[in-house]
């Protein structure tokens, strides 16, 4: 078990006076019972907001939701949680081999939030791509297990991807940032998700937080200077679902926090919103977390 | 009949009768048809029809069969055709024989229409709420999961009113042994239901003596307890209903507008719509109002950008949220578009015996979802008569462009193949064959296929299916569905009673009578029509400066040149090139006000819409062909005579309330800040020869300044009548004073006595020039008050119209 402090702020500066906007946050971290728990979590706008609430979405993930009356120059959203995060139990793989993975899932009868049908097609910013499809294929072998398809993939990947923050931007398609050889988290996640799709495991975009500071002795993780983003992939009934963090070649452990999982980052970002604006506006978003007991 | 279409009748010779085809009319093989029994002899249902089409010259069924057509083209019946890029406005294709069904045969539709609402209600309640045709294996779960007309957001959200759906259309036809089916669900947002009662006007003008005597089933009741169901759910202490239209570029706004008037609601856009404190909010010139009934016209994931899809730009923003915390009826609740589904069809004949209890009364297209291997192996039985198309598709039979493949067209491998491959993302339909019904084609009464598009309602009184429809004719004798997509016609419906029936209208029979006060006007209505307004004067303003130009090009010579010079630096100024017949620049501040108006055409009359095309038009028509001076200036003075038609039809005819404000205001500042702009111009001191008479020509002026100044034309003669003089209905003493009239009666020009900030520039404005003298108001002061008018179209836009 680890226990987080983490502070987050979300920040907005407009030259002109904004108009009426309405802004949608997922940053809060997520309570998952047997995995993550948050024993406090308070968010505050500045200035203070005319309204504002909060809701869980489809995929549980809850969702800060505020009105923005006219004439902001700057708006900041402050979030600070105490997070517990419990380790995962490494169990033995039970995965089936992949290609009895279709038998599986056709026996789920369910279409709840972790149901794995959600995410077995191509979604509005993860289409399929053949170039991805072939690479993906490429690291499988006859009669391998999907826990060990992903970790294979997830190497392969991280092998062949540089981590660059300047490569891509938010809208970057996963095929161009594959062609292009670099990208970030969440280009390195979107990637993957289409790669385990093509090969019919069904796969989920993660969205949370990495420590910021290593524990003494273990390198710093990369991408903890944002919130981050990783892979969720349904390994069969038995197993249900793994989380592999293909940036750090590594299955998601007490470093990651989690926010929330969609198809892909539009079901999860940190930020949607609609603002009438006149001037220019810049934003910044700073992340800190410490672990602050065992 | 008109008197003129009688005597004409007589010419003609009455009462012999005319064949029209019938005796050569026969069922097609196989396919029952309306108008004949499978034994050829004609259905009794029919006979006053057919003997008032056979009692007919040519020449007065030509007049009938024009009347109908008049009246939509009257009242500007259109639908968009979108095709190569382009979209263009058709006429209304109507057949002008309509559809005949007694009533008692209709009677027996009814209840399977009832029962099929309440199962998709049924269906859409556990879609959007527990799931459990899933859990139970009802439903496969890749049909809803992968589904895009599945729209997370909404799971878990119940309907404020209690129901998902309100208002449906169902796409039916007669299978080959005359029974009715299913071909498709419309529950997404139906169109069609508009359409059927202007074919109903349509076609009663046309056969008013057999309408009138046929004991036909009207529609308005139908539409009556539908307002009133949609009135009911209203809060009752504030609450609004409007119709929720996608904008002007639809294939069907003609009938979101139309069916907004008729029904008395109003009609707005996603951006007429906030959220603000759990509320739906329409922004109007008098602030926000609430509104919780919407009637919505465009696809459920474009209703909201924040939580459906990003790339809409015709949403709200926050209206799912409003939904969420109840607030708000949504008619039909979004999502409903995932009832659609073609897949669907394998299921609901299973789903109502396990959600109703009961068979289908009517049945669906037989349909299988080839994700499993014993549908997939009867759809290799079948292969001889099915159509295999996208499992998650919800076109009509007939609408699938290309979508589509017959089985028979595939060898048996290459179809077991693409089952294979793709089982789970198709589904196998029998290949549909329609019943036909009697069109009159070049005079001749002949059978052509036929679907019909029925509509339900939800009202106080629970479902009520409409008694009537709109009926889809094909172009052609080709019976199978899929020959409609080639084109077609329209045709009204009628149910026909043995016993008479009862009169019916939109008003409410019972309570005294009160005069309804017009809703709150939409801030971008109010907008459109202000600038309908001053591109309608610009454009009048540009024709007279287009005209003098020409005028003097004809009979000018070279001492005109200077001032020839000085218009064209004018004409300039607004993009207009005086040198040229019909410069393009004028085209398109005419395009300019067509577009603004169609923005708003549920606001003003069919006639004006007619008129403002009509004369764009002619100008289009005549700007290649006319040469400059004398002939530019004759076709110039023929736009400006049909301009002022369009201007009398709607000044005439529009209700005196804001919008009809606006559209003023547009005008008394577009034609105040073109007369301050010429007389700067051109009663200069410093002005060419011939400018004050010129300014005195665009001023329309001539016969007045003659009578009130004996001598000829100087600056303070033309300043005094053009600028100063209260009486002259174009100087700017006048228009300014009509103007502030305006401005004052606009809601929020003063609080507790205290003048808005429009209303003091407005103030400021008229003392200026009710004091100035023709000696005072120099060049400079007109050029002031230009710049003041200008100043006050801001305020303006600032207080109403953002």
């Amino acid at each position: 078990m680890t226990l987080y402090a983490l502070r987050q702020t979300i920040r907005y500066t407009f030259n002109r006076p904004s108009g009426a906007g309405r802004q949608l946050f997922r940053v809060l971290p997520a309570d998952l019972p047997g995995r993550q728990t948050v024993r406090e979590a308070r968010y505050a706008f500045a200035p203070d907001m005319a309204e504002h609430g909060a809701f869980t979405d489809f995929f549980g993930t809850r969702v800060i939701e505020a009105a923005m009356s006219p004439g902001l120059t700057r708006l900041d959203l402050t979030l600070e949680a105490v997070v517990e995060r419990l380790a995962d139990s490494e169990g033995p793989d039970l995965s089936p081999p992949l290609e009895r993975l279709g038998a599986a899932l056709a026996a789920q009868r369910d279409v709840g939030p972790r149901a794995p049908h959600h995410f077995t097609r191509a979604s509005r910013r993860i289409a399929a791509a053949p170039a991805i499809a072939a690479f993906a294929r490429a690291q499988t072998a006859p009669g391998q297990t999907v826990r060990s398809c992903v970790q294979a993939l997830g190497q392969a990947l991280h092998a062949r991807m540089v981590f660059d923050a300047k490569a891509t931007q938010v809208d970057t398609a996963p095929e161009a940032a594959f062609a292009l050889g670099r990208g970030v988290c969440q280009d390195f996640a979107q990637i993957m998700v289409g790669g385990l799709r093509s090969l019919g495991v069904p796969a989920a975009y993660v969205a949370g937080y990495l420590r910021t500071l290593p524990p003494p002795g273990k390198p710093r993780l990369v991408g903890a200077d944002a919130m981050h983003a990783w892979v969720r992939a349904w390994a069969g009934e038995e197993m249900g679902w793994v989380d592999y963090d293909p940036t750090n070649a590594c299955f998601a452990g007490t470093d990651h926090i989690d926010v929330g999982f969609g198809r892909d980052y539009d079901d999860v970002a940190p930020v949607t919103g609609w603002l009438r604006l006149d001037g220019q506006q810049s934003g910044s978003h700073s992340v800190d977390i410490q672990s602050i007991g065992p | 009949m008109d008197s003129t279409a009688g005597a004409q009748g007589a010419a003609d010779g009455p009462g012999k009768p005319r064949d029209r085809g019938l005796s050569a009319y026969r069922a097609l093989p196989g396919v029952p048809d309306e108008l004949v029994t499978p034994e050829g002899r004609l259905r009794p249902l029919w006979d006053p029809l057919i003997a008032h089409l056979q009692g007919l010259s040519d020449d007065a069924l030509t007049r009938a069969t024009g009347r109908a057509d008049q009246y939509l083209r009257d009242s500007g019946v259109f639908y968009r055709q979108y095709g190569s890029g382009q979209s263009v406005e058709r006429p209304w294709p109507l057949s002008h024989v309509p559809v005949l069904i007694d009533e008692a045969d209709w009677a027996e539709l009814t209840p399977a229409l009832i029962q099929r609402a309440d199962l998709l209600e049924a269906v859409m309640a556990d879609l959007y709420g527990e799931n459990r045709l899933v859990a139970e294996g009802h439903l496969p779960p890749s049909l809803v999961a992968g589904n895009p007309e599945w729209l997370r957001p909404l799971v878990g959200v119940r309907p404020a009113s209690g129901h998902f759906l309100h208002f449906l259309a169902f796409e039916i036809g007669r299978g080959p042994d005359g029974r009715w089916w299913v071909l498709a669900d419309r529950t997404q947002a139906p169109s069609g239901a508009g359409y059927a009662l202007e074919n109903r006007v349509a076609t009663s003008r046309a056969y008013a003596e057999v309408f009138d005597g046929l004991n036909v089933h009207r529609l308005a009741g139908f539409f009556r307890d539908f307002r009133d169901g949609l009135l009911g759910l209203r809060d009752p202490r504030d609450g609004r209903v409007a119709i929720l239209t996608p904008g002007p570029l639809n294939e069907t706004y003609f009938e979101q507008a139309w069916i907004a008037r008729y029904l008395g609601v109003s009609l707005v856009q996603g951006e007429d719509l906030t959220v603000s404190d759990g509320r739906l909010m329409v922004r109007t010139i008098s602030g926000l109002r609430p509104l919780d009934v919407l009637w919505r016209r465009l696809d459920g994931s474009y209703a909201d950008p924040l939580e459906l899809n990003p790339a809409s730009r015709i949403g709200t923003p926050g209206l799912v949220s409003v939904l969420r915390q109840g607030g708000l009826t949504m008619v039909n609740s979004l999502g409903s578009g995932v009832l659609e589904t073609r897949a669907l069809m394998a299921f609901l004949p299973n789903l109502a015996r396990h959600l109703t209890g009961a068979a289908l009364a009517m049945p669906n297209i037989a349909t299988w979802w080839c994700g499993g291997a014993a549908e997939r192996a009867q759809v290799m039985a079948a292969q001889d008569r099915l159509v295999l198309s996208p499992a998650l598709g919800t076109g009509l039979p007939f609408d699938r462009q290309g979508e589509s493949t017959a089985t028979a067209t595939l060898t048996p491998a290459a179809l077991a193949a693409r089952l294979a491959a793709d089982g789970a993302d198709l589904v196998a339909q029998e290949a549909v064959t329609l019943s036909t019904t009697p069109a009159l084609i070049d005079g001749q009464i002949v059978p052509r296929p036929m679907s019909l598009r029925v509509f339900l309602a939800r009202t106080p009184g629970g479902w009520q299916v409409m008694q009537g429809g709109f009926a889809r004719i094909g172009a052609s004798e080709d019976p199978t569905a899929l020959a409609m997509q080639r084109g077609g016609s329209a045709a009204d419906v009628w149910i026909v009673s043995k016993d008479e029936v009862p009169a019916v209208s939109m008003v409410a029979a019972s309570g005294p009578y009160r005069r309804a006060t017009p809703g709150a006007l939409p801030a971008r209505a109010a907008d459109n029509l202000f600038w309908l307004g001053r591109y309608v004067e610009r454009t009048e303003g540009l024709i007279r400066l287009l005209r003098a130009r020409h005028i003097r090009l004809a009979e000018g010579g070279r001492a005109a040149l200077p001032l020839q010079k000085q218009m064209d630096a004018l004409l300039a100024s607004y993009d207009v090139d005086g040198a040229v017949g019909l410069s393009p620049g004028l085209l398109d501040t005419l395009g300019a006000a067509v577009a603004t108006a169609g923005q708003v055409r549920d606001r003003f009359s069919p006639d004006g819409w007619s008129a403002l095309n009509d004369l764009d038009k002619s100008a289009r028509r005549l700007a290649g062909k006319v040469a400059p001076g004398d002939d530019a200036a004759r076709a110039l003075s023929a736009l400006l005579r049909k301009l002022a038609g369009f201007s009398g039809l709607v000044h005439e005819n529009m209700y005196r309330f804001f919008g009809w404000r606006f559209l003023s205001i547009g005008r008394q500042l577009e034609r105040g800040s073109a007369m301050s702009g010429v007389l700067a111009a051109f009663a200069d001191a410093k002005a060419p020869a011939g400018s004050l008479d010129l300014c005195i020509e665009l001023g329309d002026s001539v016969l007045t300044h003659r009578r009130r100044f004996s001598v000829g034309s100087s600056r303070e003669t033309v300043i005094d009548l053009l600028a100063l003089d209260p009486m002259n209905p174009r100087s700017l003493r006048h228009l300014i004073d009509a103007l502030s009239e305006q401005v004052q009666a606009l809601p929020g020009a003063a609080t507790h006595g205290q003048l808005s900030d429009l209303g003091r520039a407005m103030l400021r404005t008229q003392v200026e020039i009710a004091t100035a003298t023709p000696e005072s108001l120099t060049t400079q002061g007109l050029q002031d008050l230009r710049g003041a008018l200008a100043g006050i179209s801001d305020l303006l836009t600032e207080a109403y119209l953002r």
